[in-house]
């Protein structure tokens, strides 16, 4: 099949970009997307061009790196798929594609469709884990965990924190991630302890991210690829709620959102010059 | 790497209050307060179908004890103020949140009234100065001479003029909208969604809307087809 390409094409940050239109003739139905971009890559590498940057990892679906708009919709128009595992058959031949980059302050540019998601990993260093003692192993069953408890926070769990829901969400809210972080571990007894202060710690790293505010729109679960629901939103703001209200004098820091990158060198290398 | 660079901490008020999350519990509070006004005020505005005894007469009650009438309006005048303040400082964080927009955006799993509350809320408020200039104030009447006291009289007259009664209707119609996605929204702003019982209450919410429009709009209508006189 044959596809019209209209990619982001933007070499730095601080570079302005443009949408370019490329045409891929050889598109085989049962390539992935991004497969067709690598072919479109090929062709632009032997031309002696750029070819277009994009994030990738497992190719699998499941390891949250790829993603981009495609005609608007996060992760393109099949539900619960990540681009790497949408395939081209459900596009028609001839057909245009718009690629664009998740557009989100709290995700400033790198290249072309690539984006910097560190503001995520930041927001689970402030609290998205639990403390536990090392040492020996604990007894295999001392905790007992409900089936429908293990369900619940598997679902919540299931998110890879490719950024679909900021991207998708009018306010490039990242309530969706935060709330999957927050309720996939506050629903576990093994959780339970630090409830309180995760919320907290997380939801303020989140507003310090500089990410919109959550108005129940809704957006981010039609775009899912894990399918959250918008329950472990409200799973945040009820823990969130209930921490304010219950904290007495816990002390709350902030990870200062930073977007450049240290090259471990003492060299001034530029990474953003694009070479 | 990132860097970690550690802020001071922030006092626990001022945390609650600038978080979108805080800001958004004190949206669906103050939502409530104002879902219950307009409920009640719709109860007590269809009396007007009883005659002018009975609305002149629940005029007269509400207007009984002046404390617990002023009490009352602090209480929405603070809501109203609070949903407004929430609404900006949020609308704010949106502008500033997505500096580069896109140049193609599909909408696939919101409702239209979810993504206008933007706008339907400051129509509202607009229409709300106007309303309470218009028939608890009595400064701005147009088409009709205001009678203090007189609640049924001023209600007829007012609705006669078909522009006024436009103005109302299309106002309540964007109150329906508002609600729609308001009145389920609350419950997920301050914590509470349930798989089971979140679609009921979005439906709920949709029904209390449709009944919410059509008993506001029922009074123009009424008064412009002459069988309220």
């Amino acid at each position: 099949m044959r596809l019209t390409l209209k990619i982001w094409r933007q070499q730095t940050r601080s570079a302005s970009g443009k949408f370019v239109t490329y045409s891929v003739d050889n598109v085989n139905s049962d390539m992935s997307m991004l497969e067709c971009l690598d072919v479109l890559n090929e062709q632009l590498i032997e031309n002696g061009d750029d070819p277009v940057a994009f994030e990738h990892d497992c190719r699998e679906g499941i390891c949250g790196s790829c993603g981009f708009m495609i005609n608007g919709i996060a992760h393109g128009p099949l539900p619960a798929t990540t681009v790497c595992q949408l395939t081209m058959r459900h596009f028609r031949d001839g057909q245009e594609l718009v690629l664009e980059p998740w557009r989100a302050k709290a995700f400033p540019l790198i290249k072309d469709l690539v984006v910097d998601r560190r503001s995520f990993d930041r927001i689970i260093a402030a609290g998205g884990y639990i403390s536990v003692s090392t040492g020996s192993a604990p007894d295999g069953n001392a905790i007992l965990v409900p089936k429908e408890s293990a369900d619940r926070a598997m679902d919540a769990a299931a998110c890879i924190g490719c950024g679909a829901c900021v991207a998708a969400c009018p306010n490039a809210s990242a309530a969706l991630f935060t709330g999957a972080k927050i309720a996939h571990l506050g629903i576990l007894p093994q959780g339970k302890p630090e409830r309180d202060i995760r919320a907290i710690r997380m939801v303020t790293q989140m507003n310090a991210e500089g990410f919109g505010g959550c108005t129940n729109i809704g957006e981010c679960i039609g775009v899912c690829p894990k399918e959250i629901p918008l329950e472990v939103i409200a799973a945040m703001n009820r823990d969130y709620f209930r921490g304010s209200w219950r904290e007495r004098d816990n002390v709350v820091t902030t990870l200062r959102p930073f977007t450049e990158w240290s090259t471990g060198s003492k060299l001034k290398v530029d990474p953003h010059s694009g070479n | 790497m990132s860097a970690t660079l550690v802020s001071v901490r922030e006092s626990r008020p001022a945390r609650f209050w600038d978080s979108t999350n805080g800001q958004k519990i004190v949206m669906g509070i103050t939502g409530a307060i104002l879902f219950v006004f307009v409920i009640a005020h719709l109860l007590g505005n269809l009396q007007v179908f009883l005659g002018p005894e009975a609305l002149n007469a629940y005029g007269r009650f509400l207007r009984g004890v002046p404390e617990i009438l002023w009490i009352v309006r602090i209480v929405l005048l603070a809501a109203v103020i609070l949903h407004i303040w929430s609404s900006i400082k949020l609308g704010r964080r949106k502008l500033r949140a997505r500096p580069i927009g896109y140049s193609r955006k599909e909408n696939i799993a919101s409702t239209y009234a979810s993504r206008t509350m933007y706008w339907s809320g400051p129509i509202i408020l607009a229409f709300v100065i106007y309303h309470l200039l218009h028939l608890t104030a009595g400064i701005v009447h147009p088409g009709f001479d205001f009678v203090e006291g007189d609640v049924y009289h001023n209600v007829v007259a007012s609705f006669q003029v078909w522009y006024v009664s436009a103005w109302y209707i299309f106002s309540m119609v964007l109150l329906g909208f508002h609600v729609r996605h308001g009145a389920w929204s609350m419950f997920q702003s301050v914590g509470i969604n349930h798989a089971r019982h979140t679609s009921i209450l979005k439906n709920a919410a949709a029904v209390v809307a449709v009944l919410l429009v059509l008993g506001y709009v029922s009074i123009p209508l009424g008064i412009l087809l002459g069988l309220v006189k």
